[in-house]
């Protein structure tokens, strides 16, 4: 079963015990201890892995240098039949057939070596996915675990709290009342800024005989009589 | 980055993007913080810290103030919302229906506080937007 699916039943069922979910009956910290244990066994495994890559290296070499003297010994030897020494051929006919056993014990060696280093390779790669596998899985179950105690601590605190869980309905009114309030002081507090520049500025054009002035009661009595 | 470090470093910072916070621990198996932004108290943030990743939630309403008759269509409409609001997805804590937005351990403060802005203006938005489902 999926890790997601468990964890899907586990909390329809109401389940606290997360850690259960991830290997049967084991807790999580069992779990990440395995985890740990196959992290050793991976190191372990690669250690091993260029260890044998290091002697699969030096069997090559051998390898490649008797073959190399196989070549030069087989020239030798009908360097020898030329000069018509069949004795001396015949010796370094025997050195050959010495140096073919060696290197056919070196070539098996070697062939030993790859099949190990491509096992191991496998075994690396597989477990490297098996432990990242784990990791999510881990990750995926605590994160549920996490955010269930969490879940609770908050419902806790609201219950031991005075304060209590508004609906969401009365919570979004209230906020805008808020922000409506907050508007309506700045909208407020503008316009008294407003007319207190206004103001002062009438004031000021006022004392420097700008603008309209007030009528004196001679100049209204002036134009009662120029209207007459 | 803990809990304690996060609320110590919080109460430090005077506003946020022009909004002032409130900062509280909350007790229990697992340490939450409160987070409330002064103009939004009514819907505080609160964040937790996992092995893997720092977690804000806000919650939204409760199961019981969900319209039945319609409730497949508001979780349609959270689904299609889901993806247009930023930095924040809808989820479902039991019987409450939430918003919630997940960060990476290294985040920075300014992530973090980024995010609980967000979260709690993504929260208004949505109780706005999904309130004609609401009884």
């Amino acid at each position: 079963m999926s890790i997601l699916r468990k964890i899907m039943t586990a909390v329809r069922g109401g389940a606290r015990e997360m850690g259960e979910l991830v290997v049967d009956a084991n807790g999580t910290r069992i779990f990440e201890q395995e985890i740990k244990d196959a992290e050793t066994h991976l190191r372990k495994a690669k250690q091993d892995l260029t260890d044998i890559m290091a002697k699969q290296m030096q069997a090559s070499r051998q390898v490649e240098s008797l073959s190399k003297e196989i070549a030069e010994h087989e020239k030798y030897a009908g360097q020898a039949l030329d000069k018509g020494d069949e004795a001396l051929a015949l010796e370094i006919a025997e050195k050959i057939s010495s140096l073919e056993i060696d290197l056919a014990e070196q070539q098996q060696v070697h062939d030993t070596f790859t099949g190990h280093v491509s096992r191991l390779k496998d075994l690396v790669k597989k477990s490297d996915r098996q432990i990242k596998e784990y990791e999510r899985q881990l990750s995926m179950v605590k994160t549920t675990e996490s955010v269930q105690k969490a879940s609770a601590a908050i419902t806790d605190n609201f219950a031991s709290s005075s304060s209590k869980i508004l609906s969401a309905k009365d919570s979004l009114e209230r906020i805008k009342k808020r922000q409506q309030n907050n508007f309506d002081r700045l909208e407020a507090a503008e316009q008294l800024e407003n007319e207190n520049t206004d103001k002062s500025l009438a004031d000021k054009m006022k004392a420097a005989g700008i603008g309209e002035t007030s009528a004196s009661a001679s100049s209204v009595l002036d134009r009662i009589k120029s209207n007459r | 980055m803990n809990t304690r470090d996060l609320a110590l470093r919080i109460s430090d910072l005077s506003s946020f993007e022009g909004y002032q916070f409130d900062c509280q621990p909350i007790p229990g198996e697992t340490e939450v913080l409160q987070i409330t932004l002064l103009e939004f108290e009514e819907l505080p943030a609160f964040i937790s810290v996992t092995d893997s990743q720092i977690l804000c939630i806000t919650y939204l309403f409760g199961e019981d103030e969900v319209n039945q008759a319609s409730r497949g269509e508001m979780l349609e409409e959270m689904l299609e919302l889901n993806i247009p609001m930023p930095l924040s997805s809808f989820a479902k804590l039991g019987d409450r229906y939430v918003v919630f937005g997940a960060l990476s351990m290294q985040s920075s403060m300014e992530d973090i506080c980024h995010e609980v802005v967000t979260l709690t203006e993504n929260a208004v938005e949505a109780i706005e937007a999904l309130e004609e489902f609401l009884v």
